[in-house]
């Protein structure tokens, strides 16, 4: 579906991207993660030819993305970090003016609008202004267009930012659907929305690729390595411990302080009567923590231990980067 | 052109839904017709001197709406973003400035004609020929496509509408005074820049006094050409960076 050679782009004398070289195969959902300056949109934006390399080749469904931009264009379905849409107009007008751009008759468009605005969640918005819409809605709304005219290939440039928790939901389960007929490109900073919606991960450190695979090659890639003890105590490992009565903070955290693996309590949240304590440790230590909280008397509400498999792994490659780069 | 009829119906309906399109139109109709009482029917004693007055006004007014109305065009799909979408879109560069130049003019010519009551009252009143005013209206549609398609230019270059407007303002008001700047030279220079002017030798002298010059009609589909191609370059090394 997509092939990548020594793809470069440079702004002046500032090189934003490359040279990077991938093969993305159809049907697949490929995630871009790398940090804020990392090149992802740089990447996604040569690849829906709105932005032209300056050196390397770039294929889409076998045609080349630089020799015949229209012809990759007519493949692709684009959604910029900020959904390019025109306030003025309502949703259903919207979709009917980004399918005609895209070469869809009327009666595509007929057929095709209802199910848009059904993925989409849109059906009760089609009338609305975009004016008047919520960023979610928005969103969305910028979805719609990306798929009005059911490309092959859908890039999705940060789909999730500036959504709240329900409209990120949302958005992951739309994406989830999205996957069955399309082969989908998600660039993010965050890594459960990528290590959630994804099958494989490409990632990117200062223009550079630096990781390519699924979650576990990746982990199993960097568990190898052998690392510090230094690197080793930095890994995000945490434990969540919520307890009642939430007049026993002071008690709580001066137990949870003192037990044998914890480097550090964070200010506990009162929350739905509970307390909730976070702390950050060097290994599992569930049973020290559930046994202190039980001999000082009070009641154990939730117990979590975090190892931020994906975290850990993004930070090592992202820090080899960084050497790399040194 | 499929594509450029798309564009032409989308800009033309954000002309009529947006404020800008009315605001623009209620002033300009506003200041001509406070023009045409205080400036146009002053102490002429001719009708078709107040109908030549008329032109020449109006069409101070109409290159002003011009530059407000054209500024938007690209400007402002820059600032809002929404301009990914024609950049992704397979959609050549000519059919989008086509697109937005057409669907300006069509709403500027609709805003001159309803400035068609104030000749009307001085047909009425006096003694004018339709040609004279045929005349005059064809004009003001040629002057306004030109300073429409130097707006175009100036929104294509920019990333903010005020920065469009100063330019595409500039650019205009220095071509309305080549004639005047050619008056100061000697020939050959005098009068080839007097020929470049946009409005003095064209307009003021041609179309508001009724006079129909193939040179003045040439000179403004030339200048409307040259800066239409202007904006499809400059949008083209602009998409396609």
């Amino acid at each position: 579906m997509i092939r990548v050679e020594n793809l470069s782009k440079y702004y002046g004398g500032t090189r934003a991207l490359g040279p990077v070289s991938f093969e993305i195969a159809d049907g697949e959902t490929v995630g871009f993660l790398g940090l804020n300056g990392a090149g992802k949109t740089t990447a996604l934006r040569i690849l829906a030819c709105d932005l032209r390399p300056s050196a390397g080749s770039v294929s889409v469904d076998g045609i080349d993305a630089v020799a015949s931009p229209h012809e990759v264009r007519k493949r692709i379905g684009f959604l910029p970090e900020n959904p390019p849409v025109y306030a003025d107009m309502t949703v259903r007008d919207y979709l009917r003016f980004a399918g005609s751009l895209r070469g869809m008759k009327r009666a595509d468009l007929d057929k095709r609008m209802p199910e848009v605005l059904a993925l989409t969640h849109l059906e009760d918005r089609q009338d609305h202004a975009i004016t008047t819409l919520s960023h979610g809605f928005r969103q969305r709304v910028g979805v719609a267009q990306a798929i009005i005219h059911a490309p092959k290939l859908l890039i999705l440039d940060e789909p999730t930012r500036g959504l709240d928790p329900v409209q990120i939901v949302e958005m992951r389960s739309l994406i989830r659907d999205l996957k069955q007929n399309h082969t989908v490109l998600i660039s993010s900073h965050i890594l459960p929305e990528i290590s959630q919606t994804c099958d494989r991960l490409l990632v990117l450190g200062y223009g550079a690729l630096i990781g390519s695979g699924t979650e576990a090659e990746l982990s199993a890639a960097e568990a190898a390595v052998p690392r510090t003890e230094a690197e080793a105590a930095a890994e995000i490992r945490q434990i969540v411990v919520a307890i009642q009565p939430v007049s026993a903070r002071a008690a709580v955290t001066a137990v949870l302080s003192k037990l044998d693996g914890v480097s550090a309590v964070a200010e506990p949240i009162e929350q739905a009567g509970a307390l909730t304590f976070t702390l950050s440790c060097n290994r599992d230590i569930r049973a020290a923590v559930s046994r202190a909280i039980v001999n000082g008397g009070w009641d154990l509400v939730r117990l979590d231990y975090v190892h931020g498999e994906l975290e850990n792994t993004f930070i090592r490659l992202v820090s080899g980067g960084t050497d790399a780069r040194n | 052109m499929r594509a450029t009829s798309i564009i032409f119906k989308r800009e033309l309906g954000a002309y009529l839904r947006s404020p800008i399109g009315w605001v623009v139109a209620a002033v300009l109709l506003l200041v001509d017709g406070i023009l045409f009482q205080t400036q146009a029917m002053g102490d002429k004693h001719l009708s078709a001197d107040v109908l030549r007055a008329f032109f020449i006004y109006s069409s101070v007014v109409v290159g002003i709406a011009a530059i407000a109305l054209s500024i938007r065009l690209v400007a402002e799909e820059r600032q809002t973003g929404s301009i990914v979408l024609l950049n992704t879109s397979p959609v050549r560069d000519v059919e989008v400035a086509l697109g937005k130049f057409l669907a300006a003019l069509a709403f500027l010519a609709i805003m001159i004609a309803m400035t068609f009551y104030m000749p009307l009252l001085i047909k009425i009143n006096g003694k004018v020929s339709w040609a004279h005013v045929a005349v005059g209206y064809l004009g003001l549609v040629l002057f306004g496509a030109a300073s429409l398609s130097i707006g175009l230019f100036a929104s294509a270059l920019a990333r903010h509408q005020l920065v469009a407007a100063v330019v595409g303002a500039a650019l205009l008001a220095s071509m309305g005074q080549l004639f005047p700047l050619a008056d100061k030279l000697d020939a050959p220079l005098k009068g080839a820049l007097g020929q470049l002017d946009v409005w003095w030798i064209h307009f003021q002298q041609g179309f508001a006094s009724g006079i129909v010059n193939v040179k003045d009609i040439v000179y403004y589909l030339a200048l409307t050409y040259f800066f239409m191609l202007l904006t499809v370059k400059t949008l083209e090394a602009k998409r396609w960076q």
